[in-house]
C-alpha cells in the first residue's frame, strides 16, 4: 500500500498530507513531481491544497494541463483511488474527473476556520470508516470554495448519492447556517459516479492529531487505508 | 533613452533631488575621487537613504543589548538567529512596510510580508509562521481629548480634541481592508500560517498606517547561510523574478521622507508582489542550498540589486563585478540606473562555488525560475557594474556600505504637557453599576474580537499551529523536527507596542511594550529568550522625534536586559508623518519563547466549572496605597477605558516594575511546566474585567463569578492596565500547589472566584455588583462589533 502526494508548483499543503500519511498514519508515501508521468506504483493519489501555478486564470485551471494529470486521468479511469483536497478538488473539477466548478466564496473573502460537515455516504473508499450522519470538525481555508453545478449535474449527484459531505452546524441541525461559502446544496465534498475519485474543500490532513484541535480528518485517511487493505486482500 | 540618462551630468542640485545633502555629496566625491555619474549617484542615494543606512538611528541602536547565550546571529544580517536546542535554530525578524501600505494598501502589505519571508529563507531557514502588528486610524467617527502630535500647529502643550472626520473614517476602512487582504493574500498563497499579531487604532495613524510583519523560520544550526561574498572568481548568480521598473526608489524616497498631499502620486514607486513566484523561490533556494554549491545568498529587498551586490561584497571584504545586460528583464530599454534601483520583488542574488554553478542553475530550472550568472566575486574591494561590457558604475564597496553618513541628530524634549487633575479621568462614584460602560469597552475596535480579520488569514497550514490568533496570549507553533519520544518543542511569539503610552512617556511606554510581549509569551507557558523590534517614528530631523527615539531605545534596552531577551534584529521606520504631523512613537516588540514540551502550552479559555480563578501579581502589593489616588487617576487616563468611555487620553502610562515582571514571568513558566494550570491570560488592554470576559468567551458555555475589594476606585480596579499581572484558572486539587509556587517566586496570588456554568459574568467589587450580565449578550458585542463597525 503506497500513497502518492502530487507536487504542483504552488502546492502548499503537500507537506501536510505527506506528514499525515507518513508520520501520523505510518503508511508509505512519496511525492510525485508535476512533470512526471510516472505514478511510482502508488495505490492512491492525493492532490493537495495550495495555489497551483499561482491559480492564475482560475483555480486549478493550469494544473489540470500538467503532465502528471494525464497519468492521473488514466489511473482514475482504470479505478485508481484519487482524493483532491481544496485546490486538488478544484483541479479535479477542472480536469472533468468530478462534475461542477468552484466559484468565489459568497462573502467574497478568504475564510479560514473550523467548519462542521456531515458524512452523507459511507459506501466509498473515502468514508467507509465513518458512521452515516457523523459530524466532522475540519478547517477550511479558501477564497474559491462555492461549489456550483448546473441543475442536471446537481440532480444526478443527489440521485447517485455522490454527495459525500455537506456543511452543517455543530449539531447537524441546520445545513444552510453551517454553509460558509454559498455552495449549492451545502456541498462540501463529492465523488464521481464510480466512487473512486473524490474531492472536498475542507482540509482533513490538518486535523489528524487532537493537539491541533480535532482528529476528525483521520476518518478519511483510515477509510482509504481500509479500502486499500481490503482490495489487497481480495487480490491476494 | 538609455544614453540620454547616462549622459546626464550630476550636479549638487540633482544630488539634492535624490535626497543627498551637500555634505553627503562631498563625501561621495571623496570616496570616488571624482564626481559620480548618474547611476553611481543613484546607488549612493539608496544605500545612504535613511531606510537602508540607519544613519540617524545607528548611534542610538548601539545601546541595545544584543548578546545572549542563545543568540547565534545578532543584528546586521537578514534576520536574527537563536539556538532552540537539539541542533535547531530559529530565525526571526520584524520589518515595517508603512509608507507603501498607505500609498497602495494591498500591494504595500503583500510586499511587506513577502520581504520579511525572503529575509528568513535567505538565512536557509524554512518560514513557519507570520505575525502582523497593524495600526490604523479610527474606523468610526469618535473623538477623544489627546495630547497634540509633534509638528501639530496647535499649541504644543495643550491637549486637542482629535476628531476623526467621516472622510477619514472611510479612508481608514479602505486602508484596513486593503492591508488585511494583502497580508492574507501573500501568506495564504505562500503557504505559511499567519498566527498572530495585533491591530490597534488611534487617530494619529489616519494617514500613516503601520504595517509591521514578523516572520519566523526554522533551520538546522549548521545550515544557516550568511550574506558574505567569498572566494575570488566564484560566480554571482541572479535568481527569481525578472527586473522591471517597479519600485524604483521605493525604500529610499517613499520610506525616507514624510508624506505630503501629493504622496498618492507615488503609487508607481510601490512594488508589486507575487507570492506564487516567492513560493517557488523558497523551494528552489532551500533545494539549491542543500546541494552544497551555494557560498552566500542575499535577497533583493529595499534598493534591489544595488543593496544585494554592494552589501555582499562589503561583508565578504571582496569586490564584485556584474554585467547588467545579463540580468533578466521584463521591460525593454531599461537603463543601468533603473536596473540597479528597481525594487521588483521575489529576486535573490547568490554566490556559488566556481565549477559547481550548474548544480545551482539546475535546481532553479526545475522550479521554472530564471537563474543567470551575472558576474563574479573579484579581488580588491571594488564593485564594478557593467552594461554590455561598458562600465556603468565603479564604487569601492566597503566605503559605500559601511562608511556612509552617521548622524548624531539633535534631541529636544517636547514642551512639557501642562495637565492638572481636571484634565484626567474623573472616576464614577463608588457603587455605580459599570455594566453599560463595560459593553462600550467591549465594542471598541481595540478590544473587540479581531476574528473578522484573522479569519481571512490561513492560520493552520503546515499543521503546526497549537494556538492561533486569540487562543493564547502568544501564538504557539510546534517544531516537528524536534520530536523525541513523542514530545515536540514549541515556539511562542507575541508582538506588542502601545503608541498611546509611548506618546505620553516614550521610555516607560517602550518598557511596557517589551514587558507585555514577554508576559504574553510566558502566559502561553514559554520561556522568553530573544526579541526583535520595529521602531516606527516621525521625522528624525525633528529634535522632539529624535528625543522620543532616544528615550524609547533606553526603555527597550533596560527592559530587554531585565527580562533576558536580547534584541537580535529589526528595523527602523522614520518619516511616519503626513502634512508635518508625526505619528505616536510606536516601537513594536516581538518576543520569542521556547516551550520544552509543546503539549504544556497554556491557552486563555476557562476549562471546567468549579475551577478557581486566581490573580497572579508580580508586584505583590495588590492595592493602590491610600493617598496615591491622584496617581491612580493620572495613570488611568492613559487606559483604553479612559479613551473609550471618558474620551480622554492624558496622564502617564502605568508605572512599570521590571523586577515584578521578571518574577511573574519566571513563576508562569514554572507553573506551566508543572502542568498545574487550566488556563492563563495576562492582564492588559481593558484591565481585569476584559481579561476575565475573554477567558469566558474562549470557553464554550462557561461563565465566571468573582468578588474582590481594593481601596482603589472601582473603575481603576476593574479596568486599570497596570502590568505584571496574569489571570489563572486552577483545578481545586492543584490550588495549594499553585499558591506555593507563587510564594516561592515571590509573586502575589489572590483567589478571586470561580468558573461557573451559569453562563453569566459577575464581578463584585467591595461587596456590590459592578458588572453583571448574561455572557451571550457580552459575547455578541465583543465578537461582532468590529464587523458591524466596518460594515456600518
Amino acid at each position: 500500500m503506497k500513497f502518492g502526494v502530487v507536487v504542483f508548483p504552488g502546492s502548499n499543503c503537500d507537506h501536510d498530507a505527506f506528514y499525515a500519511l507518513g508520520n501520523v498514519l505510518h503508511k508509505p508515501v512519496e511525492f510525485i513531481w508535476h512533470q512526471s508521468q510516472d505514478l511510482a506504483n502508488c495505490d492512491a493519489i492525493i492532490l493537495p491544497g495550495g495555489f497551483s501555478y499561482g491559480d492564475y486564470l482560475r483555480t486549478g485551471a493550469i494544473a489540470r494541463f500538467s503532465p502528471v494529470m494525464k497519468s492521473i486521468e488514466k489511473f482514475a479511469n482504470s479505478g485508481g483511488m484519487v482524493l483532491g483536497i481544496c485546490n486538488g478538488f478544484q483541479t479535479l473539477c477542472e480536469a472533468g474527473l468530478l462534475p461542477g466548478a468552484m466559484m468565489r466564496n459568497s462573502g467574497l473573502r478568504f475564510i479560514c476556520r473550523h467548519v462542521h460537515i456531515r458524512v452523507e455516504q459511507t459506501d466509498t473508499p473515502f468514508t467507509n470508516a465513518a458512521r452515516k450522519g457523523q459530524i466532522l470538525k475540519i478547517p477550511i481555508a479558501h477564497s474559491d470554495g462555492c461549489y456550483t453545478a448546473d441543475e442536471e449535474d446537481i440532480a444526478s449527484l443527489e440521485k447517485n448519492k455522490q454527495i459525500l459531505f455537506r456543511y452543517t452546524t455543530p449539531d447537524g441541525s441546520d445545513d444552510a447556517a453551517g454553509n460558509p461559502n454559498g455552495s449549492m446544496h451545502n456541498i462540501a465534498g463529492i465523488c464521481n459516479r464510480e466512487r473512486n475519485v473524490a474531492g472536498l474543500m475542507p482540509h482533513p490532513e490538518r486535523v489528524v492529531e487532537s493537539a491541533l484541535g480535532s482528529a476528525d480528518g483521520l476518518v478519511l485517511f483510515n477509510s482509504m487505508v481500509e479500502a486499500l487493505a481490503g482490495a489487497a486482500k481480495a487480490t491476494a | 533613452m538609455a544614453t540620454a540618462l547616462t549622459e546626464i551630468k550630476v550636479t549638487p542640485e540633482i544630488a539634492a533631488e535624490h535626497g543627498v545633502t551637500a555634505e553627503e555629496y562631498a563625501r561621495i566625491q571623496k570616496i570616488l575621487g571624482r564626481d559620480p555619474n548618474i547611476t553611481e549617484l543613484g546607488i549612493f542615494s539608496v544605500m545612504w537613504s535613511e531606510h537602508c543606512s540607519y544613519k540617524s538611528s545607528k548611534v542610538h541602536l548601539k545601546r541595545l543589548p544584543t548578546r545572549g547565550k542563545l543568540v547565534v546571529q545578532g543584528p546586521g544580517e537578514n534576520a536574527g538567529v537563536v539556538d532552540i536546542g537539539d541542533g535547531l535554530v530559529a530565525a526571526f525578524k520584524i520589518e515595517s512596510h508603512n509608507h507603501p501600505s498607505y500609498v497602495e494598501p494591498f500591494q504595500g502589505a503583500t510586499t511587506g510580508v513577502g520581504g520579511i519571508l525572503r529575509d528568513i529563507f535567505t538565512m536557509g531557514a524554512r518560514p513557519i509562521a507570520i505575525l502582523d502588528s497593524l495600526r490604523f486610524g479610527e474606523i468610526s467617527s469618535s473623538g477623544a481629548k489627546a495630547p497634540s502630535l509633534i509638528g501639530d500647529s496647535n499649541v504644543a502643550a495643550k491637549a486637542a480634541t482629535l476628531k476623526t472626520t467621516d472622510e477619514e473614517v472611510k479612508a481608514n476602512r479602505r486602508i484596513l481592508d486593503g492591508v488585511i487582504r494583502g497580508v492574507g493574500h501573500y501568506g495564504n498563497c505562500f503557504g505559511v500560517p499567519t498566527v498572530g499579531g495585533e491591530v490597534g487604532f488611534e487617530p494619529c495613524y489616519s494617514q500613516n498606517p503601520l504595517v509591521n510583519a514578523l516572520a519566523l523560520g526554522i533551520a538546522r544550526k549548521e545550515e544557516i547561510f550568511l550574506a558574505k561574498a567569498k572566494g575570488i572568481g566564484n560566480p554571482v548568480i541572479y535568481v527569481g523574478a525578472k527586473t522591471g521598473r517597479d519600485g524604483i526608489h521605493g525604500a529610499s524616497l517613499l520610506a525616507s521622507a514624510e508624506f505630503t498631499e501629493e504622496s498618492q502620486q507615488k503609487r508607481p514607486n510601490v512594488q508589486v508582489g507575487d507570492p506564487f513566484v516567492e513560493k517557488l523561490l523558497l523551494e528552489a533556494c532551500l533545494e539549491a542550498m542543500r546541494t552544497g554549491a551555494v557560498v552566500a545568498i542575499q535577497d533583493m529587498g529595499a534598493a534591489g540589486l544595488t543593496c544585494s551586490t554592494m552589501e555582499m561584497a562589503s561583508r565578504g571584504g571582496t569586490g564584485i563585478e556584474i554585467d547588467l545586460a545579463k540580468v533578466p528583464q521584463r521591460e525593454t530599454g531599461m537603463t543601468p540606473y533603473e536596473i540597479m534601483l528597481s525594487e521588483s520583488q521575489e529576486r535573490m542574488l547568490l554566490v556559488a562555488e566556481r565549477g559547481r554553478e550548474h548544480e545551482v542553475l539546475k535546481v532553479f530550472k526545475k522550479w521554472g525560475l530564471d537563474a543567470v550568472v551575472v558576474g563574479t566575486v573579484t579581488e580588491g574591494g571594488l564593485a564594478v557594474v557593467k552594461n554590455h561590457g561598458a562600465v556603468a558604475a565603479q564604487i569601492p564597496a566597503h566605503p559605500l556600505a559601511e562608511e556612509g553618513p552617521v548622524y548624531n541628530r539633535p534631541l529636544a524634549a517636547p514642551a512639557p504637557r501642562v495637565e492638572s487633575e481636571k484634565d484626567w479621568f474623573q472616576f464614577a462614584p463608588e457603587g455605580v453599576n459599570l455594566t453599560e460602560n463595560f459593553k462600550k469597552l467591549l465594542a471598541s475596535p481595540a478590544i473587540a474580537s479581531k476574528r473578522w480579520i484573522t479569519e481571512q488569514y490561513d492560520t493552520s497550514v503546515r499543521t503546526n499551529t497549537l494556538a492561533g490568533p486569540g487562543a493564547s496570549d502568544a501564538a504557539i507553533v510546534r517544531i516537528k523536527e524536534s520530536e523525541k519520544n513523542g514530545v515536540m518543542r514549541g515556539l511562542a511569539l507575541a508582538t506588542d507596542g502601545n503608541g498611546r503610552w509611548c506618546q505620553l512617556n516614550p521610555k516607560i511606554g517602550a518598557m511596557h511594550a517589551v514587558a507585555e510581549a514577554a508576559r504574553n509569551v510566558a502566559s502561553s507557558g514559554a520561556r522568553p529568550i530573544a526579541a526583535t523590534n520595529c521602531l516606527n517614528f516621525g521625522s528624525p530631523e525633528k529634535p522632539e522625534v529624535m528625543w522620543q527615539f532616544s528615550q524609547v531605545i533606553d526603555g527597550i534596552g533596560e527592559a530587554c536586559m531585565a527580562l533576558g531577551t536580547p534584541i537580535t534584529g529589526g528595523n527602523v521606520s522614520f518619516y511616519n508623518e503626513t502634512l508635518g504631523k508625526s505619528i505616536y512613537p510606536t516601537p513594536v516588540i516581538g518576543i520569542l519563547g521556547i516551550l520544552d514540551d509543546s503539549s504544556k502550552a497554556l491557552k486563555i479559555a476557562f476549562r471546567n466549572h468549579g475551577d478557581v480563578i486566581v490573580l497572579l501579581d508580580g508586584a505583590l502589593g495588590n492595592e493602590v496605597a491610600s493617598g496615591e489616588w491622584r496617581v491612580a487617576s493620572k495613570e488611568f487616563s492613559s487606559s483604553e477605558y479612559s479613551k473609550t468611555v471618558g474620551g480622554i487620553v492624558a496622564g502617564e502610562p502605568p508605572a512599570i516594575d521590571l523586577a515584578a515582571e521578571k518574577r511573574l514571568i519566571d513563576c508562569l513558566v514554572a507553573l506551566a511546566s508543572a502542568g498545574t494550570l487550566q488556563s492563563a491570560h495576562d492582564i492588559s488592554d481593558g484591565g481585569l474585567a476584559v481579561t476575565l470576559a475573554e477567558s469566558c468567551f474562549a470557553a464554550n458555555g462557561l461563565g465566571a463569578s468573582v468578588s474582590f475589594s481594593e481601596t482603589a476606585p472601582s473603575e481603576s480596579a476593574l479596568f486599570g492596565e497596570r502590568g505584571a499581572r496574569c489571570l489563572l484558572s486552577v483545578a481545586p486539587a492543584n490550588l495549594a500547589a499553585v499558591l506555593a509556587t507563587a510564594r516561592q517566586y515571590n509573586v502575589g496570588a489572590r483567589e478571586l472566584g470561580k468558573v461557573t456554568v451559569d453562563a453569566s459574568l459577575r464581578i463584585e467589587f467591595q461587596g456590590r455588583a459592578a458588572i453583571d450580565s448574561p455572557l451571550d449578550v457580552l459575547r455578541d458585542i465583543w465578537a461582532n462589533s468590529l464587523e458591524r463597525t466596518l460594515k456600518g
